[in-house]
């Protein structure tokens, strides 16, 4: 039952504002200084789609290069230099601030806070990231180098050592890749910081910690993440800088240092990122899901312990990335059980999911579109990471295009479709309009039919031997035709992330009125109008169980009286 | 439907609600991410141990830094005196141990200092040298850049002192920020342990 006195009276503050809209300067002005976690969380997720176009258009130029073998679009320095720009500026440009800007936004307003712990230390995260964003594009007019050999970076998104020391990545190239990471970082490690203190400190009155939503949980253990993952990122930045600008050796081989020290440390970062990436993506499945299938979401100890497993494990697995670096067998072995040992928790994630839809009620509206197929394309992405983490069956397909089939099947498949979801479910939340659910559907579709045409084709040419960033391929080695439908599905996936666009922007001025809260859902950012005030909440909440909105929609049979 | 607060209608006792002060949470938070950026250093000082090619080496050149290290482990003692004056409201002996705290750390940085400056003009060992040179300065200056750091917000926080501005009622913000000095000490008691202890 959508209820009429939503939103609930208290909750805002009816007194009429002083003042409407200021000049179109002070608009931009009060974007500029606020240290508001809404309009924060608006920009990092604005800031996060540009990029998303941005890189995707990347991606395009490369699947274009590759439809025919022999191809000429584009040269192979230009190929190099898209491939490592896609790659890192989807990570770390796109992915994070995504995930970032998505809980900046939420995870107040679902814990019944009025802002985060720290918002001036926010406002500076945000412009931290955005900083990073500025250096790493400019690398493609400040970074010239010599003989060419420069302007934007061009030594994969990983960045193996010494292809980024000072011997073969002549120019300024590398240094702003670089830096770009570190200030991405410092920007990264002060959201989780705030993250942290926000869900620990700054909770309504009644919510316990395991009355908090799921969404505050899951993002809470990504923060405790990011903490350990990025800054031996951010370490191993400092030691590339160190060597470029002061002489360094850490990892020059012609004194001593070892470039294989550089992979440890990227991959302490890297693996824990990919689940960086993802447990937000689950954060926002754990919200649709339950709310689209009428069921409160089943076995929530159990999510937030796996989350919780998942953090932990996660932080154990880094080396499965270099089984073809030639370590010991002990080492190789306790590499292998330690990232199938991810399967555990993953799976009973997979289990809830499932249980949460079974004999539900469910609405297939376009959010629950997309968290559907993300459990059946995230189920699929695992199977491929468990083939992938078996170290005989890494050692055949080590650096092919199954990986990076695989890899896509997780971060497309599963993040980018439930940040999908994410959008269609909060974005009348966030403007107060539906997104258009005839466009929504298109989008979904498409997007579907893009995705696994690419996706799925991808892992057979990289069984048939086909080597991961190739500028061009001969003809006669049976990879011709896979490539050609691996591309044609990219250019799907491209129009309906257009549409998708198309929606937003039609939606913001054009959609039908949201109310304060469309779906009748239970979390409390559905209590306060839609956008909501800027201090959200005129008196504190008080919550008496995991669904406060259900407890007030049904005071006849409270969540409270189960838990 | 209530126009009061969200289900107070049928509220279960919420008292002794207490969550931590989030100036501490957030400190503990950016120690952990610290020393992960020291941890990684720490292994790669430890994993290159050895492995450098031309001299100078360790044994050759390092001396124990017994003085600095006494200097830098006792500031944490006279932090945490200063605290509880503070709690206490004694004010002239909260800046009495602040200030003395201050020195200790200045020592400790003019140790340092002094230091690098026989590493480098006398035995002529830079950065750029061999890998010990380029691993032993950027652990040991990361350290000493983090003692700048905390002797910058340390002083700042004495001219509040000195100005009378200084409250008790900003106790809990103090103990946040010792608890970063807390931090530095420790974090010196490993790259020792590291740098002179093993490594030499």
């Amino acid at each position: 039952m959508a209820d009429s006195t939503l939103p609930i009276g208290s909750v805002i503050d009816l007194t009429p504002p002083s003042e409407a809209y200021g000049t179109w300067l002070e608009q931009v002005h009060s974007w500029v200084v606020t240290v508001d976690h809404k309009k924060l969380g608006i920009m990092y997720v604005v800031y996060a789609l540009i990029f998303l176009l941005v890189a995707g258009f990347e991606a395009i130029l490369l699947r274009i290069q590759l439809m025919v073998p022999r191809n000429n679009f584009i040269s192979p320095e230009v190929f190099n230099r898209l491939f490592t720009m896609h790659g890192t500026t989807m990570i770390f440009l796109m992915g994070m601030p995504m995930v970032i800007g998505f809980a900046n936004y939420l995870v107040p307003l679902m814990v019944g806070a009025r802002d985060m712990a720290f918002p001036r230390l926010n406002a500076f995260s945000f412009w931290m990231t955005a900083l990073g964003g500025l250096f790493l594009y400019y690398s493609f007019v400040g970074g010239v180098g010599l003989q060419g050999a420069g302007s934007a970076p061009d030594f994969t998104w990983w960045g193996y050592a010494p292809l980024t020391e000072r011997a073969f990545s002549r120019g300024h190239t590398a240094d702003y890749w670089a830096l770009a990471l570190i200030v991405a970082g410092f920007g990264t490690i002060g959201a989780a910081v705030n993250i942290i203190a926000t869900t620990l400190c700054m909770r309504c009155k009644g919510m316990t910690l395991f009355r908090m939503p799921l969404l505050p949980w899951l993002n809470l253990v990504v923060a405790g993440m990011i903490l350990i993952a990025i800054s031996p990122l951010t370490a191993a930045q400092i030691m590339l800088l160190i060597d470029r600008y002061l002489g360094g050796h850490f990892f020059d081989s012609q004194a001593g240092g070892a470039p294989y020290v550089w992979m440890h440390f990227f991959w302490i970062f890297g693996h824990p990122e990919v689940y960086i990436l993802v447990l937000p993506a689950f954060a926002i499945a754990n919200e649709v899901i339950p709310v689209f299938s009428r069921k409160a979401i089943f076995g929530y100890p159990a999510m937030v312990a796996a989350s919780a497993g998942i953090g932990l494990i996660s932080l154990s697995v880094w080396a499965h990335h270099m089984f073809t670096v030639g370590m010991t067998s002990a080492q190789n072995a306790f590499f292998v059980l330690s990232t199938g040992l991810v399967g555990v928790p993953t799976g009973i994630k997979i289990f809830n999911w499932i249980a949460t839809m079974w004999g539900g009620k469910i609405r297939f509206a376009t959010p629950m579109l997309f968290c559907t197929a993300f459990v059946v394309q995230f189920l699929f992405a695992g199977l491929t990471g468990i083939i992938l983490s078996t170290a005989p069956w890494n050692w055949q397909l080590h650096n092919s295009y199954f990986v990076i089939a695989h890899f896509h099947y997780v971060l497309v498949g599963a993040i980018i479709f439930c940040i999908f979801a994410g959008f269609y479910y909060w974005f009348p939340k966030v403007t107060g309009r539906m997104l258009d659910e005839r466009l929504g559907k298109w989008h979904f579709w498409l997007f579907v039919l893009g995705f696994h045409m690419t996706f799925d084709l991808m892992h057979i040419p990289g069984l048939l031997g086909m080597p991961r960033s190739i500028y061009t391929y001969e003809p006669g080695r049976g990879w011709e035709s896979w490539n050609m439908l691996v591309s044609i599905g990219g250019i799907i996936q491209a129009v309906a992330t257009l549409i998708f666009v198309y929606n937003l922007v039609y939606s913001y001025f054009k959609g039908a009125e949201a109310g304060p809260d469309p779906w009748d859902a239970w979390t409390l950012e559905w209590a306060t109008s839609s956008p909501p005030p800027e201090y959200n909440f005129a008196s504190e909440p008080v919550v008496n169980s995991r669904r406060p909105l259900w407890d007030l929609k049904h005071p006849e049979d409270p969540d409270s009286r189960y838990e | 439907m209530s126009a009061s607060t969200i289900p107070l209608a049928h509220g279960i006792a919420t008292e002794d609600f207490a969550q931590p002060y989030h100036g501490t949470v957030g400190m503990v938070c950016l120690i952990i991410a610290e020393s992960a950026i020291f941890t990684i250093f720490v292994v790669a000082y430890l994993y290159y141990i050895g492995k450098s090619i031309s001299g100078p080496q360790p044994r050759e050149v390092l001396e124990l830094p017994i003085f600095n290290t006494v200097c830098l482990l006792s500031s944490s003692f006279t932090i945490w005196l200063a605290e509880r004056n503070l709690k206490r409201g004694a004010m002239g002996a909260f800046s009495l141990w602040w200030a003395l705290t201050i020195v200790l750390g200045g020592i400790f940085l003019g140790g340092t200092a002094l230091e690098w400056r026989k590493l480098i003009y006398h035995d002529g060992l830079k950065i750029s040298t061999n890998l010990f040179g380029t691993t032993f300065y950027s652990l040991v200056g990361l350290h000493a850049s983090h003692v700048i750091i905390g002797l910058t917000m340390l002083s700042i926080v004495l001219i509040f002192a000195l100005a009378g501005k200084l409250k008790r009622e900003h106790s809990r913000q103090l103990e946040v920020l010792s608890l970063y000095w807390h931090f530095v000490d420790g974090v010196w008691v490993v790259v020792f342990t590291v740098v002179y202890i093993i490594g030499r």
